[in-house]
């Protein structure tokens, strides 16, 4: 089967006063049609980079070299932004993680959901406006006809989160990327819009790039994670052999922070992982994660740590594994 | 909105008192008017037989409302100088300057809100340094001096604009120029930073998420949220320009309200430095009460409180 989208040997450098940042620094994977990719690290690892720049909506800091950044078949790399615009919200949307802000003040919700739509298509008012109502009900939306007449500060959070994953669809893309969709908002609900997420996912048969530090998140809708590190992938594979196996010393720091029904107990110390992350910037080499891994050692410094492939989809990068490759 | 608009209005209604109470004053406080109305050498009986037949005599407060109905109905009383009504004299020149005002104000729009635009789309080119020299230059030139080299350049010396009159519509270019430049710099860098800021907000990410095409962003997007903020301060620029047309008509010779304000002060003519002063104010509070308005159809969130 061919990939949705092919990412290959992507590369995003942000121009700073301080120096460059090697945001992300050589990625590849690639996502398939109607399956979920979960890229997965801490804040400023380069996750929104990598999304940002599938997009084409880096900042003007931003530098961004790859292979390949193939999308049903075609280099968006080689695209001009004119096409790409034709692409972005129409083939490809996004989601972002600010809900409260992402929205324009000054529009109703129904002037901006019929304008992702008559932007690509050549519908009527009345279809564009039928076609909302039917997503807001999709996402969950009550009442959704006279939702359209308000504006967006009067509106939760939550519902606000929704109204993006309307406005995303309005298209019927065929990828869509959510980052943190859940971050900004309350316990209660994050639950409900990575659910909505999903069910939305598998009923429109999209590819989806599920950007999250949540690796309890992963667990349920992931079909193949990314674990990244310092803009590097350390770990990639299928969700069942990420979990059931974690190879990279990080992985399996992520996994001792989640509590696990029935094993963890009541009262017991959930894992943490010491040190904070390096920033990026600068000539580097060697293992990002050696400054906080109990197992480095001084061969973790060298140069040119490559990943190393297991299985077609499989690969890790650590040259000190604390499992034997046979096990995993 | 209802509620919205009834709020401004009323708070529009008691800065109108306020002002109407000052104005009042100002012929009660600049001495006994019985005095200056009888005339240099007049007896005492004299002064006290115009007293009464003036009401000066009664308290305050009933003169100040027997006055301001008077007003209300048009009739400002007449000037002691010039023997005329003093709400036919401002009828005469109001024309003048309520042209230079609004061609004025949208000579000052026209110019910096697109050079505005254009600096915050390119910033730290060559086009928002352009901007930014005009704007520095605006505000560092007082505008009667700049109305003075735009005299010596272009009526001088190119001979191509008249000097002075309000004949034609050429009579209004250097002055419309001179008093509208003095209002750019604030609206222009209003503009400049409010577009800067929009643009790199979430929604506009958003919207290029969407796929929306540049001008689109731009103008319905980006504008928008950018000139909320702007049209406060356009009211705020609008009322020095009445204050600035004072000056600006005396350099051009223009008939108008400004020059009659200036001519009045100058020969204490009070009663119509009053109407002027009155009439200007609500001009002012009007345009202010049309800037709430109007940002309340741009914004939703005001509206809503």
């Amino acid at each position: 089967m061919s990939a949705l989208l092919e990412v290959k040997h992507l590369n995003v450098d942000l121009n700073l006063p301080a120096g460059t940042l090697h945001a992300v620094r050589d990625v590849s994977f690639s996502v398939e049609k109607g399956k979920t990719l979960s890229l997965v690290g801490e804040s400023g690892c380069g996750k929104s980079m990598i999304a940002l720049a599938i997009m084409g909506l880096l900042p003007p800091s931003g530098i961004c070299s790859a292979e390949k950044i193939a999308f049903e078949g075609l280099d968006l790399q080689k695209m001009s932004e004119k096409k790409m615009s034709t692409f972005r919200g129409a083939r490809m949307a996004m989601i972002f993680q600010e809900p409260m802000t992402s929205l324009d003040p000054c529009y109703t919700i129904g002037n901006q959901l019929v304008e992702a739509l008559t932007e690509h298509k050549k519908v009527s008012a009345r279809e564009a406006r039928d076609r909302a109502v039917f997503l807001l009900e999709k996402v969950g939306i009550t009442g959704s006809a006279s939702r359209l007449k308000q504006y967006p500060h009067q509106l939760s959070g939550g519902l606000r989160q929704r109204i993006m994953i309307a406005m995303g669809l309005m298209c019927g893309p065929s990828l869509i990327i959510a980052d943190e969709p859940t971050t900004a908002l309350d316990v209660t609900i994050q639950a409900q819009i990575m659910g909505l997420l999903a069910s939305i996912q598998q009923e429109f048969n999209m590819g989806m790039i599920l950007i999250t530090h949540d690796l309890g998140v992963v667990s349920r809708v992931a079909d193949d994670v990314v674990i990244m590190y310092c803009g590097q992938v350390v770990e990639t594979g299928n969700i069942k052999e990420i979990f059931n196996n974690p190879i990279h010393p990080y992985t399996r720091g992520l996994m001792e922070c989640i509590p696990v029904p029935g094993k963890t107990k009541p009262g017991e110390k959930l894992g943490s992982i010491p040190g904070i992350v390096p920033t990026p910037i600068g000539d580097l080499w060697g293992c990002s994660f050696r400054s906080r891994c109990s197992l480095a050692t001084q061969e973790c410094a060298a140069r040119g740590l490559e990943l190393i492939k297991i299985s077609d989809k499989r690969s890790f990068r650590c040259i000190n594994p604390p499992v034997t490759i046979a096990d995993a | 909105m209802l509620i919205y608009t009834l709020k401004r209005l009323g708070l529009a209604m008691i800065v109108m008192v306020t002002v109407s109470l000052i104005s009042f004053m100002l012929l009660r406080v600049s001495g006994d008017p019985a005095i200056s109305l009888a005339g240099e050498g007049a007896s005492n009986e004299e002064i006290e037989f115009v007293r009464i037949q003036y009401g000066f005599d009664r308290p305050l407060i009933i003169q100040y409302f027997e006055w301001a109905g008077r007003a209300l109905h048009g009739d400002l009383g007449d000037s002691p100088y010039l023997n005329q009504p003093v709400a036919q004299m401002l009828r005469e020149r109001m024309g003048v300057t309520v042209i230079l005002g609004v061609s004025a104000l949208s000579f000052a729009m026209i110019l910096s809100i697109p050079l505005g635009m254009l600096a915050a789309i390119r910033p730290n080119t060559w086009i928002d340094r352009v901007a930014l020299s005009i704007s520095v230059m605006g505000q560092a030139m007082p505008s009667f001096w700049f109305g003075l080299i735009l005299i010596i350049f272009f009526g001088v010396h190119l001979r191509w604009l008249p000097i002075s009159g309000s004949d034609t519509w050429r009579h209004f270019v250097m002055p419309t120029i001179a008093l509208g430049y003095y209002a750019t710099p604030a609206i222009m860098r209003l503009v400049r930073s409010g577009m800067i800021e929009v643009l790199a907000s979430d929604h506009i990410r958003t919207a290029r998420a969407k796929g929306l095409r540049w001008p689109r962003i731009l103008f319905k997007h980006t504008l928008r949220n950018a000139i909320i903020p702007v049209v406060a301060v356009a009211a705020v620029q609008l009322g020095f320009m009445l204050g600035g047309s004072i000056v600006i008509e005396s350099i051009f010779a223009l008939n108008g309200l400004g020059n009659l304000a200036w001519v009045s002060i100058s020969r204490s003519d009070l009663p119509v430095v009053q109407a002027i002063v009155l009439f200007l104010s609500t001009t002012y509070i009007i345009l202010t009460f049309l800037a709430d308005l109007l940002n309340a159809f741009l914004d939703p969130r005001i509206r809503s409180t």
